[in-house]
């Protein structure tokens, strides 16, 4: 930092009290840069102990404890080396492999349509001007709710015998379905519910993202004659992209951790209809105490996660070149 | 943008829609609260009228077999107290890494790492927190829980609080320095108060995901230490669901939530919002 003609001046009634300092001129910068030193890493180390202690030493733990078998007794475990005899296992595993199967449809169809609905809801919310914020409030609130709230709220409202949804069916004249219990509906059921749950997210973003749309652009297009679809679909979409990728990005990595709803909706079931990775994760490790194995699957979705990464990122900078 | 050309009938229909999305949100949360009033037999035999009682808030709350209560506070517990750490480690790291002479690499190695981080899926690592936890004595205590949720909720933190402190002014901070500010002063004085709406806003929403998050809860939790979700995940797990318990415990839930939409709305969309449109 180059020392500025006003330094001297400011640090003169600062300096005066103390003789020492007021002997060198730039003695201020000296103590600034020990100042920076020290409070750059003070400042740091909280997240930075936080994150060594609960996000890399568990890794390190997992990757360790996958090449092993572990065995419990009484409290105690004991190591046996296994290999990659874990990892060759996860092949056959057809509860993992169904996990995975569900988690990418789970994934695909719920963001897919929360993103459509959200956008759509967003596109007529930013069309009024009264009631916005009232809309606004009651959009928000399922994002605040837990999931595992949604998840009861939905088990009641889709119950075969009493819920709300089997009750409206009845009305128009529909037979009462087993949303939850049977296998060819489970798993679109709790893409359903998903999409309850973060459609108001999307929708918020989107929302945020019109808003934020200049004015001059739309009164160009206006007066070159553009229909309200033309609008949207060579002004409104481009100008929005950014926010959509970013909502798709926000959601898709959350679709992936999916657990909660399923945990208590359908508990993966029935069969293996809407085994998702998390659950399968717990049923290994927690259910069924295969610490070694479960370590060796937490470490393979952990690489599935950073490949998925590293796709999104690549394909990002190639739009990004091709602009 | 609704230009006048466009007319009034499009406004109507757009409002038509919006009061049916609304429904759609509000009617299924607002059933479940009702369902909490009803007994047993009325909920059952799907009758629309009904008495309320108060009996399922009394047995979720009151009654010697549930834990309710205990839960209830260990949620407020963790969630206060994970969210204090996460703000002041999250707002320094911010600071720090924005406005300190770090090298880049480094920069971005850690904003990078809590990237990658934040997309595991926190099931991945409970198994390690679990055996970690264990092996220093702190399986089945509320600590655990809270340590958990802290460096969960950390990379959402330090991403939101980054937006923050890159909006003050650096010219305000260099001349706090050319007075002699020494760092500590210069965050009292002069970053914290201009970073106040942004600390309002992301500790509202570790708040909240703090409340909200089960999964690492489940597994690092036993009956005492057990959160909010926790307790109404067992609802559902029970042989016989005590359907308008859960639904009363679920109503009694979403409370703070319902608290925090009322006093802080504006914090919470500037939050959801500002990762997305920035």
């Amino acid at each position: 930092m180059e020392p500025i003609a006003g330094t001297a001046a400011h640090a003169a009634p600062f300096a005066a009290g103390q003789p020492a300092l007021a002997k060198r001129p730039a003695a201020g910068d000296f103590d600034r840069g020990f100042d920076e030193r020290v409070w750059r890493w003070a400042a740091l180390s909280p997240a930075l102990v936080l994150l060594l202690t609960l996000s890399v030493l568990p890794l390190i733990n997992l990757f360790i404890t996958s090449f092993f078998t572990v065995t419990w007794s009484g409290g105690h475990s004991s190591l046996a080396p296994a290999g990659l005899s874990n990892y060759r296992a996860l092949a056959g595993d057809t509860l993992f492999r169904a996990g995975l199967l569900n988690t990418i449809l789970f994934a695909a169809f719920a963001v897919g349509g929360q993103m459509l609905c959200g956008f759509v809801l967003a596109l007529l919310c930013n069309q009024v001007t009264r009631g916005r914020v009232l809309y606004r409030t009651i959009f928000i609130l399922p994002i605040l709710v837990p999931g595992i709230v949604v998840g009861a709220i939905w088990k009641l409202l889709l119950n075969f015998d009493f819920g709300l949804v089997n009750q409206a069916i009845g009305l128009i004249g529909f037979d009462p379905v087993n949303w939850l219990g049977s296998a060819s509906t489970a798993l679109a059921s709790v893409i359903f519910v998903d999409i309850w749950h973060w459609t108001p997210f999307c929708f918020l973003l989107f929302l945020a993202g019109l808003q934020s749309l200049p004015l001059d652009v739309y009164e160009a297009a206006r007066i070159d004659g553009a229909s309200a679809w033309q609008e949207l679909v060579y002004v409104t979409l481009p100008m929005m992209l950014p926010t959509i990728m970013v909502t798709f990005a926000f959601r898709l990595v959350l679709a992936f951790k999916v657990f909660d709803e399923v945990y208590l909706l359908t508990g993966g079931g029935p069969g293996t209809s809407t085994q998702v990775v998390s659950y399968t994760l717990y049923q290994r490790f927690f259910r069924e105490d295969q610490t070694g194995y479960g370590s060796a699957m937490s470490i393979a979705v952990i690489f599935m996660t950073c490949l998925l990464l590293v796709a999104a990122f690549s394909s990002r900078r190639q739009t990004g070149a091709a602009r | 943008m609704s230009a006048g050309a466009r007319g009034a009938s499009r406004s109507w229909l757009a409002h038509a829609a919006l009061v049916g999305a609304a429904a759609c949100v509000a009617v299924p949360v607002i059933w479940v609260v009702l369902a909490g009033f009803r007994t047993q037999i009325s909920l059952l035999s799907g009758a629309f009228w009904f008495t309320p009682v108060l009996k399922n808030f009394r047995e979720v709350l009151f009654s010697k077999t549930s834990d309710f209560l205990l839960n209830y506070l260990n949620s407020l517990i963790v969630g206060a107290l994970s969210t204090l750490i996460c703000l002041v480690a999250a707002t320094l790291a911010a600071w720090s890494l924005h406005r300190m002479p770090w090298p880049r690499w480094f920069v971005h190695i850690f904003f990078g790492w809590a990237l990658v981080f934040h997309m595991f899926p926190p099931l991945a690592l409970a198994s390690a927190w679990f055996t970690i936890m264990r092996s220093i004595g702190l399986d089945n205590t509320l600590t655990a829980v809270i340590l958990a949720h802290t460096v969960l909720n950390l990379p959402m933190a330090l991403w939101l609080m980054g937006v923050f402190v890159r909006d003050v002014p650096v010219e305000l901070e260099e001349a706090a320095r050319l007075d002699g500010a020494t760092t500590p002063v210069l965050l009292r004085r002069v970053v914290l108060p201009l970073i106040a709406p942004g600390l309002a806003a992301t500790s509202i929403l570790t708040f909240v995901f703090s409340w909200n998050e089960f999964g690492v809860a489940l597994t690092l939790t036993m009956k005492q230490t057990a959160t909010v979700p926790v307790a109404i995940a067992k609802f559902a797990q029970d042989y016989e669901i005590l359907y308008t318990q859960m639904a009363a415990a679920a109503a009694l839930s979403i409370l703070p939530a319902l608290v925090l939409l009322i006093i802080g709305q504006r914090y919470i969309v500037a939050g959801l919002t500002q990762g997305a449109v920035k």
